[in-house]
Parts: C-alpha cells; structure tokens; sequence
C-alpha cells in the first residue's frame, strides 16, 4: 500500500518536472498517468501494491472535488455580472457536448458488440 | 465563542468539516435513491459555503485545513492509469472512434458556450473565460490565461459546468438509449472533466477509466485548439 503510494507519487513528480522542462499547457499529474500506463504496459499486469491505493483514491475521487468546489464563493462578484448569460451558454454547450460525444461513441460501440456477439 | 475562535483557525476543523459533511451528504443522497440533482459534491460544497458566508471565515481559512484533501487530486490523477490499463483491449478497438468523438465533443463545448453567451450579450472577458469551461481546472486556467479570460472566472466556470454536466448527462443517456459504460464515461469526461470522471465511477470503473482517459485528451487537444478557434469566432 505504502510502496504504491510513492509510486503514484513519483510518477506525479516526474510529470510535473516533464511539463516544467518542455513548457506544455498540461498538468504534471495528466503526464504523469500517461507514463504510468506506458510501465504497466510494459510490465504487462498491475501489481496489487498499486492497485490497492490506486483503488481506493479513485473509490473517492467525488471528495477531492470539494476544496476546489467550495472555491466558487470567491467568484460570485464576477458570476453576478453575466449569470444568465453564463448559465444559458453553460447548459446548452454542456448537453450538446454529451449528445454529440455520446451519438458519435454510441455508433461504434454498438458495432463493436455486434462484432464481438454481446447483441 | 473563545473555543469557536480558537478551533475555526485551525487546519484540522476544516478537514473535520469537509469529510463530515461530504459522508452525511452521500448518506442522504443514497438514502433518496441518487439523484445526481443532489450530488454529494453539489450539496456538501453549498453547505460549506452557507457555514463559511454564516461565520464570517475567508475561503484562505478553510482552504489551510481542505488543501490535504485537495492535494489527493494528483496522485488521483495518476492512478486513473490503473483502470485504463485493465480496459486497454477496449480502448485499443476503439481508439479511431475516441478520438473523432474527443475532438468534436472538445470543438462543440467551447464553440457553443462562447456563441451562446454572444447572442445573450456577455462582455469580452465572460466569452474568454467560458471558452475552456470543458477542461479540468490546471489546464483551463493556464488556457485563459493565454487567449485573454480571467483565470479565477474560468476555474469557477469549470466547477459549474462539472456539475450540470454530472446533472444533465443520466436524462441525455436515457433519451438517446446510450447504455455502454465506455460511451456514458467518455462523454461524461469529455464534457465535465474531472467530475464527470468522478460521477462516471459510479456507472462502474469501466465508466471511470474512460472518463478520466476523455479528460486527458480533451485537456491535452483543447489546450491547443483554443488559440486557433477564438480568432475564428470573431473574438
């Protein structure tokens, strides 16, 4: 458990020195999770010291959201300016985004059963 | 009172506050039979915002004891490798298809937001600053920070948009028959970042894994997209 922790750990640092050297708009733990799945690939199975916090971190992923969450409160002077407008485009754009990703996935997944017998 | 001054400058009270009230909130939203309408997340941090305005405590204050659990956030990160890998067949079969629906779904949030938002008359900075509202928080900020928005806005933009993603996306699944635990994580990821990764977990791990793979693909495509887009919508 301990020894997967660092793991994840070491592989966020390296990520982050990788975006602080190249310079790229993407942040170290996104690099970091690429180049951990580059290993696993490699070593060809998830060893249980990593899957074991690995598991339990994403089991609570809704909870890492809150401190970042709660932070809204220092933007309502700026939300009240533009909210209707703001809202509007923000449900809109939103439910188009899934429609569209959704309809476009939900086309080769289906061929993808039919392919594989699942109906 | 002398206790409440004492504890309230405290890191650990606000820890208390923030996992107590996110395990009563998921109770109660299993309890109601999960409505995403009262998502823990959406409910624990109006909650705290309510005890925060109601007591006079700066968000600096709260942040001081929240940050270990924010802090989370990047190992989290690192670990969605661990589902990916064990769905590596799926995402190899549909890898063409990923992507096409990664890059239309990443076009269509930002140019639909910044265009509705123009017919409803926001001023310049609002535009900018909702045209990364996909993207999860480091990378949208970094974003608006290059095309002109204002960063704090955007970052705030991305948080509301996670939540009406996690609250739009069961109604749009049930309209459109869409019942692949891939298809419903990926757009989820790909139109809320991380909560919509989050809220895909709870479709099953399947569901996460490709919502946390939508996430880093639209961050990553976005990042790069956004510069040439903004000139083209006139802005």
């Amino acid at each position: 458990m301990l020894i997967g922790l660092l793991v994840l750990l070491l592989f966020q640092f390296v990520g982050e020195l990788f975006v602080l050297a190249v310079g790229v708009p993407v942040p170290g733990p996104v690099v970091g999770m690429v180049l951990l799945l580059g290993c696993l690939i490699l070593k060809g199975e998830v060893p249980d010291y990593l899957r074991l916090p690995s598991e339990a971190l994403l089991k609570h992923l809704a909870l890492l959201f809150v401190p970042a969450g709660v932070g809204l409160m220092v933007h309502f002077k700026l939300l009240q300016a533009d909210w209707l407008a703001i809202l509007v485009a923000l449900i809109v754009s939103t439910a188009l985004t899934i429609v569209i990703t959704g309809l476009i996935l939900n086309r080769s997944a289906k061929k993808l059963h039919q392919m594989s017998g699942e109906g | 009172m002398e206790f409440w001054t004492f504890f309230a400058a405290k890191p650990l009270m606000w820890l208390i506050v923030t996992i107590a009230t996110f395990i009563v909130t998921s109770w109660f939203n299993r309890r109601i039979g999960g409505t995403p309408l009262l998502h823990p997340v959406l409910v624990s941090l109006s909650l705290i915002i309510v005890f925060l305005l109601l007591t006079g405590t700066e968000y600096e204050t709260y942040f001081e004891g929240a940050q270990f659990i924010h802090f989370l956030l990047g190992p989290a990160t690192v670990a969605l490798a661990v589902p990916l890998f064990d769905h590596l067949e799926r995402v190899k079969k549909m890898l063409l298809p990923l992507l096409v629906a990664c890059v239309a779904g990443a076009v269509t949030a930002a140019a639909s937001a910044v265009l509705v938002a123009q017919l409803m008359d926001a001023q310049i900075g609002t535009l900018l600053s909702l045209a990364p509202k996909s993207v999860t928080s480091p990378i949208a900020i970094g974003i608006a920070e290059k095309i002109g928005g204002y960063p704090s806005l955007a970052s705030g933009l991305v948080l509301i948009t996670g939540a009406i993603g996690c609250i739009l996306a069961p109604p749009i699944y049930r309209i459109l028959h869409i019942k692949d635990e891939a298809v419903k994580g990926f757009a989820l990821g790909v139109a809320a970042h991380g909560m919509g990764t989050a809220f895909a977990f709870e479709y099953g791990l399947m569901a996460g894994a490709f919502g946390g793979l939508a996430m880093g693909m639209t961050g990553a495509f976005t990042a790069f997209m956004l510069p040439v887009l903004i000139p083209l919508l006139g802005l």
